[in-house]
């Protein structure tokens, strides 16, 4: 080597302190720093500020606005000709809302030939009664002609007004709530007839054009549907899938195309499924629209990549330690995989459906494509049936323009989050629970 | 027998075969399973499978094939004035013929005699059991909706005796093979293969699916409005667009516009969420204490569990508004005129609130990609005297550069293919402008505002959706297989 | 170029080396990774232009006590040092401190070689850079080149400079590695089994390099063979559990070590 400098000079240079920036370095590191939590804190913020607006604007929606008096069932309006024993219709269609108002307007003392007086009253309950009141008659035709305690639905205007929702400070002209209307409520409120109950009617009811009598009941009900169908579907087509890719493929150009493939169907549009399920399950196949069959079926497909993805994961982190125990023991490889690497992989299976069935129960693009958008008010009784789904109910009240439909709307997106939560903590407990260090 | 009833029966009877298959293999080896050659419950699954799968594959075959027979031979019975109708005509009266059919079959037969030949009272008649009629029935519509109940029953006992033969077939020649050195293990595991086989190769069939599906109603709008004006059109009116005659009143479906707006709503999400994501990536697998990623990662990835429809709903209800106050607010310090300059739909309130939705996928992403960086290379930084920014900078970024990309474009083809936030946030006037603060509208928008509604899949307004879908099934497609291209180099770089 | 011969360079290191201060003085130092402790109270002292090698079986907190003379420790969690430990009398420890200019003074050359999958110029020039020790272009290619220089590597890069450094053999990479903890121009180089992913001829190509190096640098390396450390070094240091059972003229270890255990090691008998 003639190349190492070997002077004794150089050996006893010691290399004198020299000046590398310090200062200026280690501000640059504390301004990157802060850029990284500046980050992180906006992330979180609006992670916040989102779950903040909803909650705010939605909490009260578990909570109705109900009227209660004593309402006499008066056979003059309800069967004034007493036609009820040859007439099935006739209690079906009598004026229910009528015997509501008169009996607020009693418990006001609002003459009965004051027109407009009524009229204000009749706005102060909704319309949602009708079915109350015809439910009740239904139920018990006895009590026509009695007189009964019930709480009334107050209209969707009075419950906003009452939950402070509606600025009474402004000119009467410029809202919906009158103040004849304002002084009546006070006075039920004093005299204890008007009061908050819970809403059980939010989680039951179908869909409705009036606020106060809209629930998500159909859109439970569908939406459970739909679960149930990509469950039973994806599932076993999932892990069947992933076994095969994963233990029994042999490594070639055509089942590298299925791997591309299907990393890349995870992540088409969900739109385009919705597409696909309008083409193929409605158009050819001729299935009906709006049914949850259809979107059980849609979301299936949608499903299945993100389920195959994380059973693949998890079987490959089974040792092939265990395989080869196994197969030495004399074991066929399918009995080695069913017997041991399947139960060892399946916490990780599990949690990746219930991830995917999660992201399946918030979709809502190609729902709205396979005409789930539809007005329904009646349970489905069949996956057949027309109905909706939670987040397409949440999409249709969205777009309502009234002030308590916004409450409505954020109240759906609680219960919506709220079924997340559940099955995301369900996930993460199961992999607590099974995890398993190699 | 209903086709419910003859699964239940084939159900049941399977059970039956694989406890009979057990028992007389077990009988075989005379009450000692270790003389087999598979374990006797083999036995038992593959008498099972040689029952019911063969059955179940006439039944489906059956099921397919039957009505198409059964549809066309009704079709060819029909009067020659009737097939001289237009397509839409005959469809019209097939379906007289269909619920007709299903009528009768709801009806009694006291009723049926009761209404006789007289067509207009079977409307009531049917009226009156939920089956409604689109129009009085014409005579030879009644005889042909009892030809089409005759053979459907026909058919139906056919069927259902084939299927039932065919099981009891597989089930003794199956059994009679029972035998101590008969392989009846690798029989059924090579049986169980190919479902497997066959549930791996939904991938495949679902893509398949798509294109096909997309490419043949994408041909059908084709086949109205030539491909170049759809693809380098800059004007979208679909509807009524000039009351001249042919083509042209079919509004005009030009691309430009939408594509502008998903692009330029995309790049406004980027913006947003690139940085954020990216350096928040970096604090957390760099920086953060291991308390403090513990806590931000999984709150961070609530984000990306939150429905977007919830995003919608924020953008809509809360950002928008509050971006169009603050604007007014804004222009009128500095002006004394109260007027937003912002509109409470626009490019910037959807392409911000997308953006925080797509904050967790970049930092997930990245993150993964950032820990795949070997410690090594770190060490050798900090070795040198690096400070940990410098480090990150200099070696970390630079070498996970592609893996980022990548990881970004998989983003990006998110941000393209997002619908719910700008179906609430965008706005739906398809206009080509570059202010931010106006609405634009998106690919995805229209091909919900296409479909939504009463549908018939003739006219070009509903086909276009294909067409839009499938445009942006291939953008997302280029986008996603260049991604995990650059991904899986990647990888491999480091593996 | 040299006024001297190499034995005359030679018996010139060999005195100062005994009649030098110690560069790095290890007090009562002892290291704990969580609950867990990997070393023992260890007093070692590294004097200047000298190769010391540690040695010892697998697990004994060789590597751990390298570690903990650039503060390399502080990069893994819940690991923490007490006891104190000097460069040129400063306590490295000590707030005052910073851990950035300490290892600028203190190298460190890894035990797989890790060079950035950059050219091999950038590679070299990166600890210059971010240091700030090149005033201009050409400073930057001086320094460059007379770090390769002295990692033996210029004649074989020089016409490469720009290829990427991730390109060379394995032996390459290490000396490219030791180039760049060079063209830092630290006053001691710390080591790590800088060899043991080396293949036979690339490793005697390191220990030449070392031994060279001793010339302006103080080096201190961690091996696993007790053979390079017989050649590379002048004072050896045995490891064992976590404590430093001897340290002594690497001629006398290896020949009439003090301690039972030593001997013990060097014959083979354990590790």
């Amino acid at each position: 080597m003639t190349d190492v400098v070997s002077s004794p000079a150089g050996v006893i240079d010691k290399p004198a302190r020299r000046d590398i920036g310090i200062k200026r370095r280690y501000r640059a590191e504390r301004r990157f720093r802060a850029y990284g939590i500046a980050a992180l804190s906006f992330g979180l913020l609006f992670l916040a500020l989102l779950l903040w607006s909803v909650v705010s604007k939605g909490y009260t929606a578990f909570q109705q606005t109900m009227i209660t008096v004593p309402v006499e069932f008066s056979e003059q309006i309800i069967d004034k000709d007493n036609e009820r024993a040859t007439d099935p219709q006739k209690l079906m269609t009598a004026n229910y809302p009528i015997v509501a108002r008169n009996a607020v307007a009693k418990a006001l003392g609002v003459a009965e030939n004051d027109t407009a007086g009524l009229r204000a009253v009749n706005q102060m309950i909704s319309n949602g009664v009708r079915g109350q009141l015809r439910d009740m008659v239904l139920a018990n035709p006895q009590i026509i002609g009695t007189t009964q305690t019930v709480s009334l639905l107050a209209a969707g205007d009075i419950d906003s007004a009452f939950k402070g929702q509606i600025d009474l400070s402004v000119t009467e002209q410029n809202r919906k709530i009158s103040d004849r209307q304002v002084g009546w409520m006070n006075q039920l409120v004093e005299a204890g007839a008007l009061g908050k109950h819970f809403n059980t009617g939010i989680f039951v009811n179908g869909n409705s054009s009036r606020p106060e009598a809209a629930g998500v009941g159909v859109a439970l009900i569908g939406s459970f549907y739909m679960m149930l169908i990509v469950l039973v579907l994806s599932l076993p087509i999932g892990v069947a899938a992933s076994i095969y890719l994963e233990e029994f493929a042999p490594k070639n150009r055509l089942t590298d195309l299925i791997e591309v493939n299907i990393n890349n169907l995870a992540a088409v549009p969900s739109i385009v499924y919705g597409l696909l399920g309008l083409a193929v399950f409605i158009n050819f196949m001729e299935l009906p629209r709006s049914a949850s069959l259809v979107g059980g079926l849609v979301l299936t497909l949608m499903t299945l990549p993100t389920i195959i993805i994380a059973t693949r994961a998890a079987l490959k982190a089974v040792p092939p330690s265990i395989r080869a125990a196994a197969l030495g023991l004399g074991a066929s490889k399918m009995q080695t995989i069913f017997h041991h690497v399947l139960p060892l992989a399946m916490p990780g299976i599990l949690t990746g459906t219930i991830i995917g069935l999660a992201h399946a129960l918030g979709e809502t693009a190609p729902l709205l494509l396979i005409g789930m958008v539809a007005f329904v008010a009646n349970y489905p009784t069949t996956p057949m049936d027309p109905s909706t789904a939670l987040p397409v109910q949440i999409y249709m009240w969205a777009n309502e323009a009234e002030r308590a439909f916004v409450e409505r709307t954020s109240g759906a997106i609680i219960i919506l989050l709220l079924f997340l939560i559940v099955m995301n903590v369900g996930a993460i407990l199961l992999r607590r629970r099974f995890e398993r260090r190699w | 027998m209903s086709t419910p009833l003859i699964l239940l029966v084939l159900a049941i009877f399977a059970i039956v075969c694989y406890v009979v298959g057990t028992r007389r293999a077990l009988a075989i080896a005379g009450g000692l399973s270790f003389r087999l050659h598979s374990r006797q419950g083999y036995y038992g699954a593959f008498v099972a499978i040689c029952a019911i799968v063969p059955a179940a594959a006439v039944l489906v075959v059956w099921l397919v094939a039957s009505p198409l027979y059964i549809n066309s031979t009704i079709h060819d019975g029909f009067p020659a004035e009737v097939k001289a109708q237009s397509e839409a005509q005959q469809g019209l009266s097939f379906g007289m013929v269909n619920s007709l059919a299903r009528g009768m079959d709801v009806l009694t037969l006291e009723e049926i005699d009761a209404v006789g030949a007289n067509p207009a009272e079977l409307r009531s008649a049917l009226g009156a059991k939920g089956v409604p009629l689109a129009g009085d029935p014409e005579p030879w519509m009644v005889a042909s909706a009892g030809d089409l109940n005759a053979m459907q029953k026909i058919s139906n006992r056919v069927m259902t005796a084939i299927v039932l033969m065919v099981a009891l077939a597989g089930a003794g020649l199956s059994y009679v093979r029972i035998a101590p050195r008969f392989r009846a293990r690798n029989r059924v595991e090579k049986v169980i293969l190919s479902a497997l086989v066959l549930a791996s190769s939904i991938a495949i069939v679902t893509t398949i699916g798509i294109v096909m599906s997309m490419l043949t109603e994408a041909g059908h709008f084709f086949g109205r409005v030539p491909a170049w004006e759809f693809f380098f059109g800059t004007v979208w009116d679909p509807r009524f667009a000039a009351a001249g005659a042919g083509a042209a009143s079919d509004g005009q479906f030009g691309l430009i516009p939408l594509l502008a707006g998903t692009l330029y709503i995309g790049f406004v999400a980027m913006l947003v969420a690139v940085p954020v994501g990216l350096f928040s990536a970096i604090y957390m697998s760099e920086y953060a204490s291991p308390r403090v990623r513990s806590i931000a990662k999984p709150l961070l990835e609530v984000l990306a569990g939150i429905p977007t429809i919830v995003y919608g709903f924020f953008a809509l209800t809360s950002v928008g508004p509050f971006l169009r106050d603050i604007s007014a607010q804004l222009h009128g310090l500095a002006t004394g005129e109260y007027v937003n300059f912002i509109q409470a739909q626009s490019v910037l309130t959807a392409g911000f609130v997308m953006g925080i939705m797509l904050i967790p996928y970049v930092s997930s992403l990245s993150d993964d990609i950032i820990t795949a960086v070997p410690r090594a290379l770190r060490d050798g930084s900090l070795g040198l005297g690096a400070t940990k920014s410098e480090t990150i900078k200099k070696v970390v970024m630079p070498a996970a550069l592609p893996g980022v990309v990548g990881a970004l474009l998989m983003t990006a083809s998110r941000a393209i293919g997002e619908t719910m936030i700008v179906v609430l946030a965008a706005g739906v006037a398809a206009r080509m402008q570059l202010n931010p603060f106006e609405p634009m509208t998106t690919v995805t928008v229209k091909i919900v505002s296409q479909l939504t509604g009463d549908l018939e899949f003739t006219s070009p307004q509903t086909l276009v959706a294909f067409a839009l879908g499938i445009t942006l099934f291939a953008i997302t497609l280029c986008l996603n297989i260049y991604a995990l291209f650059i991904v899986r180099k990647y990888r491999e770089q480091y593996e | 170029m040299n006024m001297m011969s190499e034995a005359a360079v030679e018996k010139a290191l060999d005195k100062k080396m005994n009649d030098m201060t110690y560069k790095m003085i290890g007090n009562d130092v002892s290291v704990y990774y969580g609950e867990k402790r990997a070393l023992f109270d260890v007093n070692l002292n590294v004097r200047e232009n000298t190769v010391t090698a540690l040695i010892g079986p697998s697990g004994c907190g060789k590597s751990t006590f390298l570690r903990t003379l650039n503060r390399m420790n502080d990069t893994i969690e819940g690991c923490r040092v007490t006891g104190k430990i000097t460069l040129d009398g400063d306590d490295i420890y000590d707030k005052e401190i910073d851990v950035v200019e300490l290892r600028a003074r203190v190298g460190m050359v890894f035990q797989k070689p890790n060079p950035f999958p950059k050219s091999i110029y950038e590679n070299i020039a990166y600890g210059p850079r971010i240091h700030g020790l090149a005033r201009n272009k050409a400073d930057l290619d001086q320094i460059v080149e007379a770090s390769l220089q002295r990692a033996g590597l210029w004649t074989e890069v020089k016409d490469r400079l720009h290829e990427g450094g991730t390109g060379l053999s394995g032996g390459q990479q290490q000396r490219l590695c030791i180039a760049r903890a060079v063209a830092v121009s630290p006053e001691v180089i710390l080591m790590d089994e800088p060899c043991s992913a080396l293949d036979p001829i690339a490793t005697a190509k390191v220990e030449e390099l070392i031994h060279e190096l001793r010339a302006n640098y103080t080096i201190v390396i961690v091996t696993h063979s007790m053979q390079q450390a017989a050649r590379v070094s002048q004072r050896t240091a045995m490891f064992h559990l976590g404590q430093l059972v001897e340290e002594n003229d690497t001629d006398k270890m290896f020949t009439n070590p003090d301690d039972q255990r030593t001997q013990d090691y060097i014959m083979g008998r354990f590790g």
